[in-house]
């Protein structure tokens, strides 16, 4: 559904591109890993998919498509039909990723509000759905809150539910559990994989931690240095990884996490 | 509401010790105002006489207390040059000063918000040097200097209003406005400019914040970006920083009052500084500090019903 062919971005104040070339499939109902350390070019690969990229400070070159149609070089309102609609994004920090000064209801039906020509009954109705389906307690109690009364997990749960609400073909989760810590973690990791089995959208998950990686996603892709060096079955790449800089990733992971996971 | 009841609480106290200190500083610097009323006619006898008339031989704590009172019911002693009691010589003035004051603060408000929205996105554009240098100019011009140019081109050149004869503000009410309106655009210029750059500087930080790019991935255009999350996310600077404007306008306003003859709490504080009438000048600067702390208080209680976050304890 989602096909990156030969991505090139580079940024007018860097010398070195930063995504060097760079081809990714994401199939049906999928979820691809994406995994590198900072500055590996993970982050700006999906924000060229979202659209996000400023685009005076930046070129790219190559081809990005959403079930066969070209996204890269779309004029901005044209552009702007998709986001949201078709491709939903989640930040890593979901604190500042929230409008501080709008309550959470708003804030999950804007999407809506943005792409649908639906009653605000209807609207509500919908946000309220999200939040639950995100197993956040009392939805329409977090409805009328405001984001700095929710904790991190909470937040993330409500960014997550802004971004499917409108059941979007594909979600980029850009560290989405990063933020967090472990317990909270390992819940959202849940959640993403209950919504990816119910409703069968399709993830493209980045992360630097490989073993959160491992536990969500079917098919993993490695990237160092803007270029991408390994990619397959999350589970051989694990048992078989080919390039160095994976085995050195593998290596990366704490021991005794490692052996629990192996186990 | 409970923040409110605090800020106007603490507002209260403000007033008290700005009453006391300004009190108290001419307490000590005025010397003896039955002397300066008598002055060569001056006799122990009299002397004597007219201070306990002026209660001027009453302990300082008293007269302090007696004074303050006297806000509240309206006697605030007798001017020393007029021989006539303050409040009815400055209450006229009062309402003169407010009106000019209000219009003043209205038009910055006005002109600048859209102003500042406006700047801010077309930042980046040919137009930003230029729009530097206007600004900068605007900033640079005193009250004063804009004032004599407004009179001179909208009073002399193009008869627009006459300078030197305000119209009795009780009697021709939109005279009066339309004379105080060019001296409060005198005033505004170079507020303007400044809450322009400031309102400008805000949205474009705001603008590179984390929401902004969340409400992009949603589909928002520029618009809807800028007006449903940027633009309440930058008020709240503005929002104090023109509270504090309302203290240059008051400050201001004394100056344009002088070029644009205008007869308020300005023009009246400049004569009876220069004729040592202490009653009066007290009266006036505890009236003008009132309106600045009552605009401060009055940002404070915006800026918390517009921002979530600063309402502490149960409010929220």
């Amino acid at each position: 559904m989602l096909e990156i062919r030969n991505l090139h971005v580079k940024f007018h104040n860097r010398d070195r591109e930063a995504v060097a070339g760079v081809s990714l499939t994401i199939h049906d109902g999928e979820i691809l890993g994406l995994v590198g350390e900072s500055g590996s070019g993970k982050s700006v690969t999906a924000m060229s998919v979202a659209g996000l990229l400023p685009r005076s400070r930046c070129g790219c070159s190559g081809e990005i498509l959403l079930d066969g149609r070209e996204l890269l070089h779309l004029p901005r309102r044209s552009l702007r039909k998709i986001q949201g609609r078709e491709i939903g994004v989640v930040f890593q920090e979901p604190m500042s990723a929230m409008d501080p000064l709008m309550k959470i209801g708003p804030q999950v039906e804007e999407v809506l509000d943005i792409h649908l020509d639906l009653s605000r009954a209807e609207r509500r109705r919908l946000a309220l759905e999200a939040l639950e389906a995100v197993e956040l307690p009392d939805p329409a109690g977090v409805y009328e809150k405001y984001p700095h009364q929710l904790s991190g997990g909470m937040l993330q749960r409500a960014m997550i539910a802004a971004a499917v609400v409108i059941r979007p073909k594909l979600l980029l989760l850009d560290e989405p559990t990063t933020a967090l810590d472990v317990t909270i973690q390992a819940q959202i990791l849940d959640l993403l994989k209950k919504l990816n089995a119910g409703s069968g959208i399709s993830m493209l998950f980045i992360s630097h931690n490989l073993s959160v990686v491992r536990r969500l996603c079917g098919r993993v892709a490695v990237m160092q240095r803007g270029v991408l060096v390994e990619e397959g079955e999350t589970d051989a790449v694990f048992h078989h990884p080919q390039h160095p800089y994976t085995r050195r990733l593998i290596a990366a992971i704490p021991t005794r996490e490692r052996r629990e996971e192996s186990s | 509401m409970k923040y409110a009841a605090k800020k106007i609480a603490a507002m209260l106290l403000t007033m008290v010790i700005v009453s006391l200190l300004t009190f108290t500083a001419f307490s000590l610097i005025s010397g003896d105002a039955a002397e300066i009323m008598l002055g060569t006619q001056a006799t122990p006898e009299r002397l004597a006489a007219l201070r306990a008339e002026l209660g001027l031989d009453r302990p300082l704590p008293e007269r302090y207390l007696s004074w303050l009172l006297g806000f509240f019911t309206g006697d605030l002693g007798v001017s020393i040059q007029y021989k006539q009691p303050v409040w009815d010589l400055i209450a006229p003035k009062v309402l003169v000063t407010l009106c000019l004051s209000v219009l003043c603060f209205l038009l910055i408000a006005a002109v600048s918000i859209p102003l500042g929205l406006w700047s801010a996105s077309r930042s980046g554009g040919a137009l930003d040097g230029l729009r530097t240098v206007v600004n900068q100019l605007c900033m640079a011009v005193p009250a004063f200097f804009t004032g004599i140019l407004l009179s001179w081109g909208f009073g002399i050149a193009l008869k627009w209003f006459m300078p030197g004869s305000f119209p009795d503000l009780r009697t021709d009410f939109f005279g009066a406005v339309k004379y105080l309106f060019f001296a409060a655009a005198a005033i505004a210029v170079p507020r303007v400019a400044m809450t322009v750059r400031m309102l400008r500087s805000t949205i474009l930080t705001e603008m590179g914040k984390d929401y902004v790019r969340t409400a992009v991935s949603r589909g928002s255009d520029r618009r809807r970006v800028l007006y449903r999350h940027v633009l309440k996310n930058s008020l709240a600077p503005v929002v104090t920083f023109l509270a504090q404007t309302m203290a240059e306008i008051v400050a201001a306003g004394i100056v344009v009052e002088q070029v644009f003859v205008i007869p308020g709490l300005g023009r009246m504080l400049v004569s009876s500084i220069s004729n040592r009438d202490y009653p009066v000048v007290q009266a006036i600067v505890v009236i003008l500090a009132f309106w600045v702390v009552l605009a401060g208080t009055a940002a404070d209680v915006i800026n918390q019903r517009v921002d979530p976050r600063l309402r502490l304890g149960g409010d929220a």
